[in-house]
């Protein structure tokens, strides 16, 4: 069993619910530290719910959310602030902002939370840009830049103040066999590099197998399985080898609920 | 129709009204005034503002003159053409310039303000700053807002400047007008601080709400291209209502 000082984050029996749908109920789930973790699950299970509850974007309707000793939703304002300076946040599609260089995106959180130099920030930056591969790309704004080379930059940043724990929303989502090899490269020596625990939100099964130490499965509103990549492949359980496979059918449906479809054909006159 | 959704169809438009107060209260509470802050409230001045400036001098100057035009005809009538200058500087400073001024700017200023920071929502850079500590109302919301306030006044100037200019070219030197008498009816009609500060003062709140409705609508846009297109359409009417309203109060109580 794992100790809980090896424990990074910690969601004790949260529940959420939004806009009338239960998102999360009793959730469950540590994240060992200064390891690679993935969270998989299938499209709307609750995976980005989850990265906003320890950013402390979400507050649970019931439960705790914990880093380390600090208890997460319970905090606001500038206690908050100060947990969010530890946490890099790569989002799904990198969110640069496109008014600014790429240096100057990824200067943007030092200068506003440091008072170093403008000489040291800009040795800083370019060390980060180093370690993504574009130092060379530091002065083209993001619409000069590929979908990939924008998460590498987007990576830049979020790493730019050395966070103790980095958030991975889904970064191989529609990228080439090219860039998913550099990001996946990315994130290993990241985390070997900084010593930060890093938690990879995904449902590319594939990818995960080739990344993470652990990884668990968040489906039907709680955690339906935990352990090493090769233990949740090898799990007898329906659910976890439906998504696993990738089976189109199983215990989660193919189909959308619906009434049956002979009773369907037969009414008529009644919506479309 | 049920009671239910007459009753929601009602006062939604109260409650969006209390959205948007609510959203002002937190943008000037948490009002900050360092150098960056004022070097970001510049550069919004110059999107806002600089950028307005080709549309406001050539609508200005049109304005002065198809006004112009037809007072001049009007006037002519009753041998009251030199009364054309006093009309033309009451009407602008008064009324024309701050409400036109303030028209053009929601189109050209408001517009992009709401597009920009509805697609920055769209595409997740509002939540990047969030998760960054930095607070996007701080750095996006309050720029824009003292940006707005500070630039269409100015604008309003330069559309006032440029439309006597449009009256002069078509008073004295397409209708040979004199220009000594056009310039003194002009200063002796105008009061200063009554008809040229009360204009100002006008620009000044109209300034103020378009800056806020562009910012609000922009701001609470559905993160979607529907949802920014439908924010930038209403920042348009929800402006041009608002001055317009806003005018006639002013009015009102100016005169």
């Amino acid at each position: 069993m794992t100790e809980s000082s090896d424990i990074a984050i910690s969601l004790k029996r949260v529940t959420v619910r939004l806009g009338g749908r239960t998102i999360l109920e009793d959730l469950d789930l540590d994240i060992p530290a200064g390891q690679v973790t993935a969270v998989m699950g299938p499209s709307g299970a609750g995976k980005t719910t989850v990265l906003r509850l320890v950013t402390g974007q979400l507050k649970p309707d019931s439960g705790e959310v914990w880093i380390g000793e600090t208890r997460v939703d319970q905090l606001g304002g500038k206690a908050l602030g100060r947990l969010r300076r530890n946490i890099g946040v790569l989002l799904q599609n990198g969110a640069l902002f496109t008014d600014l260089t790429s240096f100057d995106n990824v200067a943007l959180p030092l200068r506003e939370h440091t008072r170093l130099s403008e000489s040291l920030i800009r040795r800083i930056v370019l060390m980060k840009l180093e370690m993504v591969g574009l130092r060379g790309a530091a002065q083209l704004y993001p619409s000069e830049l590929s979908g990939g080379m924008k998460r590498r930059v987007a990576t830049a940043r979020a790493m730019a103040l050395d966070p103790g724990i980095m958030f991975y929303d889904e970064p191989f989502a529609g990228l080439d066999p090219i860039s998913l090899g550099v990001s996946l490269r990315l994130i290993r020596d990241i985390n070997a590099a900084l010593g930060t625990t890093s938690v990879v939100i995904t449902h590319d099964v594939r990818e995960v197998a080739k990344l993470a130490d652990h990884a668990c499965i968040i489906a039907d509103r709680k955690l339906v399985a935990t352990g090493t990549p090769d233990e949740l492949a090898a799990s007898a359980d329906p659910l976890v080898r439906q998504f696993m496979q990738g089976e189109p059918d199983g215990p989660v449906p193919f189909h959308y609920p619906a009434r049956a479809l002979d009773e369907e054909l037969m009414r008529r006159g009644e919506g479309r | 129709m049920s009671n239910a959704t007459s009753h929601t169809g009602m006062t939604a438009p109260l409650r969006e009204l209390g959205r948007a107060g609510l959203f002002l209260l937190t943008a000037f509470s948490r009002m900050r005034f360092g150098p960056r802050q004022l070097a970001e409230i510049l550069r919004q001045v110059y999107f806002a503002g600089v950028r307005s400036l080709v549309i406001i001098v050539i609508c200005g100057f049109f304005v002065g003159l198809v006004l112009t035009l037809q007072t001049y005809d009007t006037l002519t009538r009753f041998g009251a053409a030199d009364a054309v200058s006093t009309v033309l500087a009451l009407s602008l400073f008064r009324e024309l310039g701050p409400v036109l001024a303030a028209l053009l700017f929601a189109g050209r200023a408001g517009t992009s303000i709401t597009a920009e920071i509805g697609l920055m929502r769209a595409t997740e850079q509002l939540d990047a700053l969030d998760l960054m500590a930095i607070d996007p109302m701080e750095r996006i919301v309050q720029p824009r807002l003292l940006a707005g306030l500070i630039a269409l006044p100015a604008l309003v100037l330069i559309f006032n400047l440029t439309a006597i200019v449009g009256g002069i070219f078509f008073a004295v030197f397409l209708m040979g007008s004199d220009p000594i008498s056009f310039w003194a009816n002009m200063q002796s009609s105008v009061e200063l601080m009554r008809d040229f500060g009360g204009g100002m003062f006008k620009s000044v709140c109209f300034g103020f709400v378009a800056a806020w409705l562009a910012v609000w609508f922009g701001w609470s846009a559905r993160p979607t291209s529907e949802g920014v297109a439908l924010a930038t359409t209403q920042t348009v009417i929800a402006t041009a209502i608002a001055v317009l309203v806003l005018d006639f109060i002013l009015s009102a109580f100016m005169l």
